[in-house]
């Protein structure tokens, strides 16, 4: 009777019932925080399983620094991302170490001011740091940028929802300069027009 | 499968749900030193303990830290502090101390790589048998291990009943993956959570006799400073609390602080079983390893492979009995740790012969993966 039940619940499981994102990149580029703000939204604003994990090294800045998210309807077991959906890459050492994981029909989005060589045709490339420094006058921000595309291409949650918990994350004194940059990061993806993208179902609008 | 959303539900890293599980339970009292991946317990309890009228304090060092959560307990405070491997090989000798003055007090182990620095920011489960046999003598403990988030707040407000109703110190090992991983959870409400505290002696000082036996082998234990005036040593003491060179009372004393924590077996050894029972192999994980184990189960399934999962909550006392039921039932166990093999030991231990003991060892730093898991149990 429990073997039945199990094979039901993998097939749920195998439909787009789980989500898996990577972001990559070098330490101090803000990929975990950007990656923990959209997780915390996708846990506040939906009503999805949420799981946010991270591995860096012990530098305080440089080395690599990842974050993966994992959405699924019911209770995550294992926390990481196998076969991501989507991958983000910040900088070219991270597109070269984690492409080869990403899902076969999965988005690879590059930061095409710092990653040169992408190894696919249907990559999606935003320059979020020239974005970051162009618009918003500082680098530091690119970070922002990105979780602005992140949370337009997945559609997993709205990104008023998104924006709500980054102003309540971000040190005082730095909200207009995060806002400024998360909504760069959503019109760059507008920019970009119709991609047609595979997607983790409806977005749920509880705001 | 979409469910109501209450106003339970929280996003909150391991270390968070520690944390929140801690206030809970009424601790009011924390030292330690910071150390990745532990640091955020320390962090957040800085700002948190003084609001509820608590205590945290940044020791000298880990040594320190042990001292002042003993200390702490003795004066009548649920305490708690919150280390990672090398933090703890300092903790080991005062963790004796509290061992053999029967202070309740709670120390979290967030594992990370070994030994020495080893790999600050990686899980590991190399801490297992230091936890189980860090301090020197005979001595018996209670380790609880958690795999979620979820778990880190049930399991710190279980650690800290085990400690209060037992006076023992409790180890509660985590590890980076469980630590750092942000996720959903629901806190149940505070009304339905089971809190147990001390027994304070009920008669009048004078006739208070500290170290007593009776039928549970836990004597109450009289606060610091509430007029309870007594003797407490790291020597074997008799009942009175004073030092004893006399082989009875020596006996005595050591076979009761073995036989209270014996006689709680039924309570503090916890495990969790996932489809186990028609399986014919078993998976014996713990910690963040439980969750690809418990993936890994459900592939296996799907494959055809008759696959159980146990899931230690308790490692020591070692949950036996649960343990032989499944060596007994099923025809292979894999055990997968990060680390070279300190549960499977346990495992071969009991199994005597019962069945076939397989270990799946990973120590490049990584989380053993659903399919490495599942692979081997394809194999055996």
């Amino acid at each position: 009777m429990k073997g039945r039940k199990g094979k039901k619940r993998r097939k749920e499981q195998k439909g787009l019932s789980r989500y898996e994102i990577r972001l990559g990149g070098s330490g101090g580029q803000g990929i975990i925080t950007a990656a923990r703000i959209f997780a915390e939204a996708v846990s506040e604003h939906t009503r999805k399983f949420v799981c946010q994990s991270q591995s860096y090294g012990p530098e305080a800045r440089g080395g690599a620094s990842k974050a993966e998210i994992v959405i699924s309807e019911e209770p995550i077991d294992y926390p990481k991302a196998t076969k991501p959906d989507l991958l983000l890459a910040m900088n070219q050492a991270a597109c070269d170490t984690y492409f080869s994981d990403l899902k076969s029909e999965g988005i690879l989005v590059v930061d095409s001011s710092l990653v040169d060589q992408v190894p696919t045709s249907r990559s999606i490339g935003i320059p979020f740091t020239e974005i970051a420094r162009k618009e918003v006058g500082k680098e530091l921000v690119a970070n922002m940028v990105a979780l602005g595309a992140l949370t337009c291409l997945t559609k997993a949650v709205s990104p008023k929802g998104v924006e709500k918990i980054l102003l309540a994350k971000v040190p005082k004194g730095t909200v207009e300069m995060n806002r400024k940059a998360f909504r760069a990061g959503i019109s760059a993806v507008k920019k970009l027009g119709d991609l047609d993208l595979p997607k983790p179902e409806e977005v749920e609008e509880e705001l | 499968m979409s469910k109501k959303k209450s106003a339970n539900r929280y996003f909150l890293q391991g270390n968070e749900a520690v944390v929140e599980g801690a206030l809970t339970a009424g601790c009011t009292f924390f030292a330690g030193y910071p150390i990745t991946p532990a640091s955020e317990i320390s962090e957040i309890l800085s700002e948190r303990l003084p609001q509820v009228g608590g205590t945290f304090i940044q020791m000298e060092d880990e040594i320190a830290s042990m001292g002042a959560i003993i200390g702490a307990s003795l004066a009548g405070a649920k305490s708690m502090t919150a280390t990672s491997g090398p933090g703890f090989s300092l903790m080991q000798e005062n963790l004796g101390f509290a061992c053999i003055a029967e202070v309740p007090c709670v120390i979290v182990n967030v594992m990370r790589g070994g030994p020495s620095t080893g790999l600050p920011t990686n899980p590991a489960q190399g801490d297992v048998m230091q936890a189980r046999w860090g301090t020197h003598g005979d001595h018996p403990i209670v380790v609880l291990a958690t795999s979620t988030v979820q778990d880190s707040f049930e399991l710190t407000i279980k650690a800290f009943n085990f400690a209060e109703k037992y006076r023992t110190p409790v180890v509660l090992l985590s590890d980076e993956v469980v630590a750092h991983t942000r996720e959903t959870v629901e806190l149940p409400p505070r009304e339905e959570i089971h809190i147990i505290d001390r027994i304070a002696p009920s008669m009048p000082p004078e006739w208070y006799i500290p170290f007593e036996d009776n039928s549970r082998g836990v004597p109450p234990m009289a606060a610091f400073g509430d007029g309870y005036r007594y003797h407490v040593t790291g020597l074997v003491h008799d009942v009175r609390g004073f030092p004893t060179q006399r082989p009875d009372e020596i006996e005595a004393f050591m076979k009761r602080l073995f036989r209270k924590i014996t006689q709680g077996f039924n309570e503090i050894q916890m495990t969790k079983d996932f489809m186990i029972d028609d399986a014919k192999v078993a998976v014996i994980a713990y910690g963040s390893v439980a969750r690809s184990a418990k993936r890994a189960v459900l592939d296996a399934r799907d494959r055809g492979v008759k696959a159980g999962l146990l899931q230690l909550v308790t490692l020591f006392p070692f949950p036996r009995m649960k343990v032989e039921e499944v060596l007994r039932q099923c025809r292979a166990v894999l055990v997968p740790e990060l680390n070279m093999g300190q549960i499977s030991r346990e495992v071969s231990r009991v199994n005597q012969g019962k069945c076939q003991v397989r270990k799946l060892n990973r120590l490049d730093g990584g989380l053993i993966t659903p399919e490495q898991i599942m692979y081997e149990l394809l194999k055996i």
